[in-house]
């Protein structure tokens, strides 16, 4: 008997060496390592994606397998004009989107841009001299201070971990799908739009409100701290 | 030359995202580096922000769980089955 625990990784490189097209012969062949590989690779990402559509985590798993026998079921005829991940990234999205809008849980994109009109400040205005201050108007009264932190302490620590993910679910459904998909997955700009059918500005005034909301909670929690 | 307009904490505070995504139109990038060596509260800022999202980059746990992963694999035995 193998170890599952060992087992539930497959080395990478194990399959450097081969490009998509032998990960799609050997996958139209059934071959189950090729899947084990891809899930292994992918099913967290998707998961922490389709969480940002539906209610609940497990119906967030629930999509996630949907969209895997989706795979399987159109992989002969799934024609290579884009890469494997965006076309298994595109059909989690289309079955989270329909899954969320049936459960009345996520916000249709219109919504979304309606959002993008509203002010969001990035840091309290308050924080800030007023516009009857002449040439110093706009500049810091409260400015912030250094932190004194590296990222690995951040995510180190279980109580700021927890402020991060906390800020992140509460986040409005377009900011935390593109923060999900530009810092957690390190996914290129152009590729969060693509993915979600913003255009590049949006995208980006998505992420900024997103990124100032972590940072901004991040703050709070680092002065209590301080004067602690 | 047309007037250099120096840059506000507060418009520095909302163009961040677009100098860190490397978005800033060249102007903007010139007035946003010149207010930063004379600014320790952005100085500040910007540097909270890098950390932020360093720490976002490296929060995520791929990792797979067995059961997780039994679960898949005996979907896949059941879509070979037909």
């Amino acid at each position: 008997m193998t170890n599952p625990e060992a087992d539930a990784s497959v080395p990478a490189s194990a399959f450097q060496a081969t490009g998509e097209e032998d990960l799609l012969d050997a996958l139209r062949q059934g071959d189950e390592a090729t899947f084990v590989f891809l899930v292994t690779r992918y099913h967290a990402a998707l998961v922490r994606l389709a969480r940002t559509f539906v209610a609940d985590e497990a119906t967030a798993e629930e999509v996630v397998q949907e969209t895997w026998l989706a795979v399987l079921n159109g992989i002969e005829k799934f024609e290579a004009r884009s890469s494997l991940k965006t076309w298994i990234f595109r059909i989690l999205m289309n079955r989270a989107k329909t899954r969320g809008v049936r459960d009345k849980r996520s916000a249709p994109f219109s919504s979304l841009d309606a959002s993008l009109d509203q002010q969001d400040p990035a840091v309290d205005p308050d924080r800030f001299t007023s516009t009857e201050d002449g040439q110093w108007s706009g500049h810091w009264l409260y400015p912030p201070t250094d932190w004194d932190v590296t990222p690995e302490q951040v995510i180190l620590s279980s109580e700021t971990r927890e402020i991060i993910e906390r800020t992140i679910a509460s986040l409005p459904p377009g900011q935390r799908q593109v923060i999900t998909l530009r810092d957690l997955e390190g996914w290129s700009a152009a590729e969060v739009c693509n993915a979600l059918g913003l255009s590049e500005t949006n995208g980006r005034v998505l992420l900024h409100r997103a990124r100032a909301k972590v940072r901004s909670a991040l703050e709070q929690y680092f002065m209590s701290e301080s004067t602690s | 030359m047309s007037e250099f307009e120096h840059m506000s904490c507060r418009e520095l505070v909302e163009t961040i995202t677009e100098y860190l995504e490397g978005s800033l139109p060249r102007a903007d990038l010139d007035r946003f580096e010149s207010h930063l060596q004379i600014c320790d509260g952005c100085r500040h800022y910007l540097s909270q922000m890098k950390t932020t999202v360093a720490a976002l980059r490296s929060l995520c746990d791929d990792r797979l769980q067995a059961a997780q992963r039994d679960e898949l694999v005996n979907l896949f035995h059941g879509w070979k089955r037909g």
